[in-house]
């Protein structure tokens, strides 16, 4: 059995983002450019984010998901702002193999044992951001890391995965976007505490850190999003003129030089792995 | 070449899952696809494509109400071909032991069995479902389906349980969990069947369906 690497693309309105700690959204590009560019280059699947949880207010992500379902022949995992049955329903129907739910769920537990019976559990993911406090508890977040919920996170997987849930994806906010690698602890607490599979996310910013994880972190895949995005933005020619619409380009504009972030692509990623004695999905 | 001749391709669509997926690859092999939920176009394909993603019992159940298990028994008398990928496959066999006891199609005379605590190389329980990448080994490499495929070839599972066919002449592809070797692909008289999802391996999954369609052609230019 192979470590999956789960390439990670936040989207706000038409456009790719990155931040830290899931704020100063930074536009890199297009994500329907980097969703191919993955499938091509062996991501083992793609986790699509939105950012803001516009899906009702505009109808980009569902058409960002049609376009690259048709041509990205891997799993697709779409989550932010799904509430319902019916807006699940709407995302698989777009093209999306599984859904990632989290401020619904918090909000109605129930949802995930109604959504893994219509959908099967494998379709239903649980993500989960995670801060630790003073006093060493997890706390959930919702909305994006903006919410704090009280709920203790070990508490809740233990619920979510009662209630059927097929996979648990974890990100520590805190870690989220700084590069200084994924929270260990907390995704071993995860990992140990439940028999479906756990994918570990926030604060990858070199290949090694991805190896810490599956080794120590006993991760079942792992999801980045810096490493290979700063990584890919050197193969794509953009045009300001393509991102006049919203957002932050003024990295883009300014072609500035990361210092946290060591960027690999997903060769580079498997072939580490692979060399430290990991199974990966991995054509030469 | 025009529409006309494009291979056809029914989806059933019996409410369970993704069937957009491999709708796309159907696409993506240049073959003309469908959905249906009722036997009503059925005899218009040339492939009929089982899905599903689910429960057992509920499969069989919505097959039911649908009205759909015997048009099924039609097409394997009629010898079209049919494809069932992951419970779909299951769904062709005697009995399944998910929640209870189901009973099948009973189109393959087997079982279906859960993941029974798979062992990595240490020891380790590992997780069901089993969600990952995974080799499969070739029974017999000689076959049209296999045209770009190899031993070790990397193909996409999501599963808990897995197919036991009484036939073991019936397996074509093996895989490994673990230290437990289960089948994860059929082929018995005109139906393929495999466990993984092809519409989701990538190029190499991509070309099961191309290797389907031109099963296809090469029977049309017979008759």
């Amino acid at each position: 059995m192979s470590v999956r690497i789960i390439p990670r693309l936040d989207i706000k309105g038409p456009n790719l983002v990155k931040g830290i700690h899931f704020e100063g959204l930074r536009v890199l590009g297009k994500p329907e450019t980097f969703a191919k560019y993955y499938y091509e280059n062996g991501a083992d699947e793609l986790f699509f984010m939105d950012a803001v949880a516009s899906l009702y207010e505009r109808n980009s992500l569902i058409d960002i998901i049609e376009k690259t379902s048709k041509e990205i022949f891997i799993p697709l995992t779409v989550g932010g702002g799904l509430r319902s049955i019916d807006d699940i329903r709407t995302v698989l129907r777009a093209g999306a193999d599984k859904v990632a739910l989290n401020t619904a769920v918090i909000n109605r537990p129930e949802l995930i044992r109604e959504a893994s019976r219509i959908f099967g559990s494998s379709t239903i993911m649980i993500h989960i951001d995670a801060i630790k406090n003073e006093n060493g508890f997890y706390e959930a977040y919702t909305d994006y890391g903006r919410v704090e919920t009280g709920v203790d996170v070990f508490e809740w997987i233990q619920r979510v995965y009662k209630l059927g849930a097929g996979e648990i994806m974890i990100t520590s906010i805190e870690k989220e976007g700084t590069g200084k690698g994924f929270d260990v602890e907390l995704t071993r607490k995860v990992s140990e505490m439940v028999d479906i599979p756990v994918i570990a996310s926030g604060g990858c910013g070199k290949i090694q850190h991805i190896h810490e994880i599956i080794k120590e972190g006993l991760a079942d895949a792992v999801s980045m999003a810096s490493v290979l995005h700063y990584n890919s933005l050197k193969y794509f020619n953009y045009n300001d003129h393509d991102f006049k619409i919203e957002g932050n380009i003024e990295f883009l504009k300014k072609q500035t030089k990361l210092t946290k972030i060591q960027g690999a692509s997903i060769g580079e990623i498997k072939k580490y792995l692979t060399d430290c004695g990991l199974e990966c999905h991995y054509e030469q | 070449m025009n529409n006309n001749q494009k291979s056809k391709v029914a989806i059933f669509d019996y409410g369970l899952g993704n069937l957009f997926s491999i709708k796309h690859a159907c696409n993506y092999a240049g073959m003309e696809p469908f959905i249906i939920s009722s036997a009503h176009r059925l005899m218009e394909a040339d492939l009929i494509i089982l899905p599903g993603v689910g429960a057992f019992g509920d499969a069989m159940e919505s097959l039911r109400r649908l009205d759909l298990i015997s048009p099924l028994h039609d097409i394997v008398d009629s010898g079209k071909l049919l494809m069932g990928i992951c419970l779909g496959m299951q769904l062709l066999m005697s009995e399944s032991h998910e929640f209870g006891n189901h009973k099948g199609l009973d189109i393959i005379k087997g079982e279906v069995v859960k993941f029974d605590k798979p062992l990595d190389t240490n020891g380790k329980t590992l997780k069901v479902p089993h969600v990952s990448w995974n080799k499969i080994y070739l029974t017999d490499k000689q076959h049209k389906i296999f045209q770009n495929l190899n031993d070790e070839t990397y193909m996409y599972f999501v599963h808990s349980f897995y197919v036991k066919p009484d036939n073991v002449s019936n397996i074509i592809f093996n895989t490994y969990y673990g230290n437990i070797e289960f089948c994860s692909g059929i082929l018995y008289n005109n139906i393929f069947a495999c466990q993984f999802h092809p519409e989701r391996s990538g190029p190499k999954g991509l070309s099961i369906y191309k290797n389907l369609d031109s099963i296809i052609r090469s029977k049309k230019q017979i008759f």
